[in-house]
């Protein structure tokens, strides 16, 4: 009942017109972003942060989760036209929407994409709105073992468990935890492994890191193929609308990825591209036309894309209710709250019930505006895919450095900024994943705070962890999550020497 | 972007994991330049220790795969696009570190990215670069109050 009343509250605030206008801002931006290559929400939202800076704080909030939102929505359509998909997430959708392009059933494809993101994008909000109190009331009473534990345990599926490979996931997190103490030291104000360099001394910038991976990483990635491979969209033929036999196929994939992606986004285990993967393979096994998959079957299409969407609401679970990011989006997301002061976790529940609700009614008034935004004016995105490539990248770079140089107007912070890039490129090339680094240093420095917090309590008595029975369980499943790919691997081995 | 099996020797997780190890050491010796501040359990030292063995073990695990299946094998690069990108991105730096401007380094970026993506035209390239770093400017200057980087002509606006 109190998520009722409370959500009723939300709504009050998330209607007022200021928010409205920064909600509408959002899910143009995260549209945009998402049907534009190069670009998705994380790093947008890390561009806008240094603008947001003197603005209302609820309504930046509105805005990130706007564009969070609207990125789900907008990547489907460069997958399904353009076969290159604007962020991971939706690197599944190309596999069968970009067939059904082909076929001249794109409209469909991006119909049951859109649909399916309402669908997806309400019921897991709602999740989230009952979710997020329970979660509350738990997390209350969490000591700084629990937290940290529970850091260890984001650390670990984040990088580890669901990436294509845990070697190169754990060595992206080993580099965003190396730049986490880049500093002073919080506790003791050592300054640590800065070199003597003063820009260093009050650490690495969340933005810069995630502008210079994402942004330049990717401009200047993409620019050593774009030579290689020039990707032309595929015009939409025929109806856009989608038959009764696309309906009938569609709403079960809908509601069953709503539940991968639900689920484990709101376990701390994150990532949008594992559930999209598995509700693939569900369909797959479920479909009454196995045959069609790999030329267009509109089930790998409905099922990723509200995978995708639900999970963007899960993430938001821990990273309201523990302040626990698990996506680079929500890192980036966790630094804008940071940015104004508000640390997320239960107490944000009590001090700023206004800002938590109105965030989360304003997500269900998001989805309704996507809906509208993505179905009748689909051809109005599409014609954005248009611009040219040349024009498109250097205007993100100068977008880079804008949001770069406005935050820290140093050329110190660019040198920083380009040395990043230089590194993502690197990553990129031999398929590093990008998030672990950026979790790695937001969590990183506040991991390393709870863990001496807790050894402070326990007068130094590392047990601590293993008694309490919550960060001991966490602590028992973070070993398990990062032993659990190398198991499987060895199952895999010996099916395959015993075949 | 698949790993050949047929290697023996693969270099670039050779050369990373030399890297890894560098960084190991760089860490361990910046922790060990700290003064030592005893308090219950662990002080600033004990996360850069930490983080220290980890690097050197992925270090390790590198090299190893080295010797295995190696990383994956990255597409043929066109190095010289990557040199254009990296050539705009020093043209930014070299523009504001010299007091030149945002202006002007964002022009230089613009026209520059461009010309890497296969563009020809760089003059028109150019003048676009200029209006899009003019307007930022005053956006940012005059309505955000901002303040961007500033060269001779920032500051005549």
């Amino acid at each position: 009942m109190d998520s009722f009343i409370a959500l009723s509250n939300g709504f009050l605030v998330a209607l007022e017109p200021a928010n409205l206008l920064f909600a509408m801002v959002g899910v143009l931006l995260g549209t945009l972003v998402g049907v534009l290559p190069g670009i998705g929400p994380a790093l947008t939202v890390a561009l806008l942060l240094p603008v947001t800076f003197k603005l209302d704080p609820g309504g930046s909030i509105i805005m990130f989760a706007g564009i969070y939102y609207g990125g789900m929505y907008g990547g489907s359509t460069t997958s399904i036209l353009l076969n290159t998909p604007g962020e991971s997430a939706s690197v599944v959708t190309a596999l069968e929407g970009n067939k059904m392009a082909r076929a001249g059933r794109g409209g469909p494809a991006l119909a049951t994409a859109a649909v399916g993101s309402f669908v997806a994008g309400t019921l897991a909000t709602i999740g989230l709105a009952f979710l997020a109190p329970l979660l509350v009331k738990v997390a209350v009473a969490f000591g700084p073992w629990d937290y940290f534990a529970l850091m260890v345990l984001a650390f670990v599926t984040v990088a580890a468990t669901f990436g294509s490979s845990p070697l190169r996931g754990l060595t992206s997190l080993a580099f965003g935890l190396l730049l986490g103490l880049v500093g002073i030291d919080q506790l003791t104000g050592q300054a640590r492994l800065s070199f003597g360099i003063p820009q260093l001394l009050d650490g690495i910038e969340v933005t810069t890191l995630a502008v210079g991976l994402f942004a330049i990483g990717e401009a200047l990635f993409v620019a050593s193929r774009h030579l290689h491979n020039p990707e032309k969209p595929i015009p939409i033929k025929g109806s856009l609308w989608m038959t009764r036999e696309d309906w009938k196929r569609s709403w079960k994939p809908w509601l069953r990825g709503t539940a991968f992606g639900f689920l484990i986004g709101a376990l701390p285990a994150g990532g949008a591209e594992i559930p999209t993967f598995l509700s693939y393979a569900t369909e797959r096994k479920l479909s009454k036309h196995p045959e069609e998959f790999g030329h267009g079957a509109i089930e790998g299409v409905a099922g990723p894309e509200a995978a995708n969407n639900a999970s963007a609401a899960g993430t938001l679970v821990p990273l309201l209710t523990l302040g626990l990011p698990t996506s680079a989006t929500a890192a980036i997301m966790l630094a804008g709250f940071q940015q104004y002061g508000l640390q997320p976790g239960p107490l944000l529940f009590v001090q700023a019930p206004d800002l938590v609700w109105g965030l989360i009614a304003s997500l269900f008034i998001a989805n309704v505006m996507l809906v509208i935004l993505n179905l009748p004016l689909i051809g109005l995105w599409v014609r954005l895919l248009a611009i040219p490539m040349p024009w498109l990248y250097a205007g993100i770079l100068v977008f880079a450095a804008m949001g770069t140089v406005a935050a820290n107007p140093s050329a110190v912070e660019l040198a920083i900024l380009v040395i990043f890039g230089f590194i993502g490129f690197f990553m990129r090339r031999y398929d590093y994943p990008i998030a672990p680094a950026v979790v790695g240093l937001i969590l990183g420095p506040m991991a390393d705070a709870q863990l001496r917090r807790s050894l402070q309590m326990s007068l130094g008595d590392p047990m601590i962890f293993l008694e309490n029975p919550g960060s001991a369980i966490l602590l028992g499943i973070a070993v398990l999550a990062l032993l659990a790919p190398f198991i499987l691997k060895g199952l895999e081995r010996f099916q395959m020497q015993e075949d | 972007m698949k790993s050949s099996k047929l290697k023996t020797f693969d270099k670039p997780a050779a050369v990373i994991g030399v890297i890894l190890f560098a960084v190991a050491a760089i860490i361990a010796y910046d922790a060990s330049q700290m003064s030592q501040q005893a308090i219950y359990g662990i002080g600033p030292t004990a996360m850069p220790n930490a983080l220290a063995l980890f690097f050197a073990a992925l270090g390790v695990a590198h090299i190893v795969i080295a010797f295995r299946h190696g990383l994956p094998v990255p597409d043929q690069a066109d190095w010289g696009a990557f040199a254009w990108v990296a050539g705009a991105l020093l043209a930014l730096i070299v523009a504001v570190a010299s007091g030149a401007g945002f202006i002007l380094g964002a022009t230089l970026l613009f026209a520059m990215t461009a010309r890497a993506f296969g563009r020809k035209a760089f003059v028109i390239d150019l003048l676009i670069g200029f209006t899009i770093g003019l307007i930022v400017f005053l956006v940012f200057n005059n309505i955000l109050s901002l303040t961007l980087p500033q060269g001779p002509l920032e500051r005549l606006l």
